[in-house]
């Protein structure tokens, strides 16, 4: 082996490990952190001492964070059911089926997933408040919809326009309704595609911050990101940086595994979000 | 024949129909939730609606945007802080989709080569895209902390730096370091749609380079980014309509700093802090007349097809 080839290979291997140290180490360095209290958290070691589990009962006690994470679970499935119902036989129409106006329609589906949210907000709050859903969950799965509903549309279409064609004539020769041939032929080949959105879709709901910002008052009502992120503690100068830790390793554990349990699906789905549209 | 066509239109004619019935829940629910509020948004940028009473408003004109009043412009047109908002914006997008570019098609590039733990690599690049974003900035905000964070330790430690930076505090850095945090979060997107790029490329033409004996530098540039170009432009049309409208992380990481403030953050301070329904609603109409613009442009110079290929 050559010097020159020899010097390739060991450039090679440090570009790996660079990239795997700058993707992970920040999340290691939140574990590690979360584990420490009191002076040790200010030692800044990027090496594991003393297990410490403070910053998790304190994170409970302090502030109603079961609370918030129940929140963030109601909310974020429920938006992600509604958006998969109603995904679904939109994405039939707007996949199998041609009519006039279809291109404007997924036009108009394709605007909406690029509104930033900050454009809807007075608006929203004002439907929010006269609905009187105002700082109560109700009020955040309607406006999470914006968010995921658009998206969802967009990739189950993709995904349904790549189903062969043959598929429901033969149930429609045989005189099916279109209701059945959703339900009955599409649903099971479909529900590949619609975990991999309905997991995306989960993510965007659950990592929401603008809205659940916005429209929540009291700190029961808070969903997780907002809870994190106005975590205080004793002091109002030095923000309780274990509690912090402790609570972000919390809600992104869950999350971390399953990204990674499905991860292929979720880069097709991303892929189909995008590089098709 | 006849009777089989009619029969064939009939049947178009029913699915056609029963399109419009799936559809029309999804467009209720989307109308409700996106193009209402849309509308009243843009209703309030022209009227002196407070977060207080919004019932009780009154219609102003193009008051909030320019008004000429006693010698004197006012309006969002002539507010400092909103142009410094705007470039703001431009800036932190600029930058930062170009980083990422950069560094996704690095990442791309070597987890498109053969390796062992490949799939390892992935999963790890996988990681920063699902933390979420308040979590990122509070974990940023503890790593870059200006007394007890690691990265001074870090850096002090080799001697780059001889004392703490407040990287989140300090004017000149506090862009830096939210550029820093977005590209740490958003390269895994564009690695990942670039990789998904490379990987539908012909094999044919890189084995010919191969045999011709040309540097993979000018293969790079000469076939894969030529090849790869469609993947890439909508990459980078999605992340950086993304980068417009960013929020969350500027709003945990630096707060309501005015070094750091984007289009998104002066507007929601307006609307939520201040009250100003109107003012506010008048910032987020711009932005998203901005977005607008761009997003028609993209569409028509790119000349995205949809629905063609639909079967």
């Amino acid at each position: 082996m050559s010097a020159k080839r020899f010097i390739g290979r060991i450039a090679f291997w440090a570009l790996l490990i660079a990239i795997a140290v700058f993707a992970v180490f920040p999340f290691y360095y939140a574990i590690l952190s979360s584990f420490r209290s009191g002076s040790q958290l200010f030692t800044a070691s990027i090496l594991p001492g003393h297990i410490d589990f403070r910053n998790y009962i304190s994170v409970f006690t302090e502030q109603p964070f079961g609370r918030n994470i129940l929140n963030s679970v109601v909310v974020a499935f429920t938006v992600v059911a509604i958006s998969l119902f109603l995904g679904l036989t939109a994405a039939y129409a707007l996949g199998r089926v041609q009519f006039a106006g279809r291109g404007l329609l997924l036009l108009t589906i394709l605007s909406v997933s690029m509104f930033p949210q900050v454009a809807v907000l007075s608006g929203m709050f004002e439907l929010i408040r006269t609905l009187g859903i105002y700082n109560s969950l109700p009020g955040l799965i309607l406006s999470n919809l914006i968010l995921t509903l658009p998206f969802t549309v967009w990739v189950l279409t993709t995904f349904m326009r790549e189903l062969p064609k043959e598929l429901e004539e033969a149930a429609y020769v045989d005189g099916a309704s279109p209701w059945t041939v959703v339900s009955r032929i599409f649903m099971p080949l479909m529900w590949p595609a619609m975990v991999t959105t309905g997991l995306l879709a989960f993510i965007a709901a659950w990592n929401e911050f603008l809205f659940a910002l916005t429209f929540t008052l009291s700190a029961e009502q808070r969903t997780v990101p907002v809870a994190i992120a106005l975590l205080s503690g004793a002091s109002q100068f030095e923000l309780p940086w274990g509690n912090i830790m402790a609570a972000s390793v919390i809600v992104t554990v869950p999350v971390v595994v399953l990204v990674l349990i499905f991860q292929r699906r979720i880069v097709s789905g991303l892929t189909a979000g995008a590089v098709k549209g | 024949m006849s009777v089989a066509a009619a029969s064939a239109s009939e049947l178009t004619r029913a699915r056609v129909r029963s399109a419009w019935i799936f559809l029309t829940p999804m467009m209720i629910v989307l109308a409700l939730v996106a193009g209402w509020p849309l509308i009243r948004t843009i209703y309030f940028a022209f009227t002196d609606a407070n977060l207080s009473a919004l019932d009780n408003t009154r219609f102003i004109g193009l008051a909030n945007f320019l008004e000429y009043y006693e010698g004197e412009w006012y309006g969002l047109l002539v507010d400092p802080d909103w142009w410094n908002a705007v470039w703001n914006t431009i800036w932190f997008t600029v930058v930062s989709v170009a980083l990422e570019t950069v560094f996704g098609m690095i990442v791309a590039l070597t987890l498109n080569t053969a390796f062992k733990g490949r799939g390892y690599l992935r999963a790890a690049i996988l990681i920063p895209w699902a933390i979420p974003t308040i979590v990122s900035a509070k974990m940023w905000g503890w790593m870059l902390h200006d007394q007890f964070g690691i990265l001074n330790e870090i850096l002090m430690g080799i001697g780059i730096i001889s004392q703490p930076i407040a990287w989140t505090a300090s004017p000149d850095t506090a862009m830096w370091a939210v550029i820093m945090v977005d590209v740490w979060k958003t390269t895994p997107f564009m690695a990942l749609l670039i990789l998904a790029g490379l990987q539908i490329l012909p094999t044919d033409c890189y084995e010919a380079a191969k045999v011709d004996g040309i540097h993979p530098v000018r293969v790079f540039f000469k076939v894969t980014l030529p090849l790869i170009r469609p993947a890439l432009v909508v990459a980078l049309i999605f992340r950086g309509l993304d980068a417009l409208r960013i929020f969350d992380l500027i709003y945990v990481l630096t707060s309501n700093s005015r070094e750091t403030m984007t289009m998104s953050v002066y507007a929601r301070q307006q609307l939520v802090d201040f009250q100003e329904v109107g003012y506010g609603s008048a910032a987020s109409t711009m932005l998203f007349m901005i977005i607008a613009v761009l997003v028609v442009l993209t569409l028509t110079v790119g000349k995205v097809r949809l629905g063609e290929d639909a079967k």
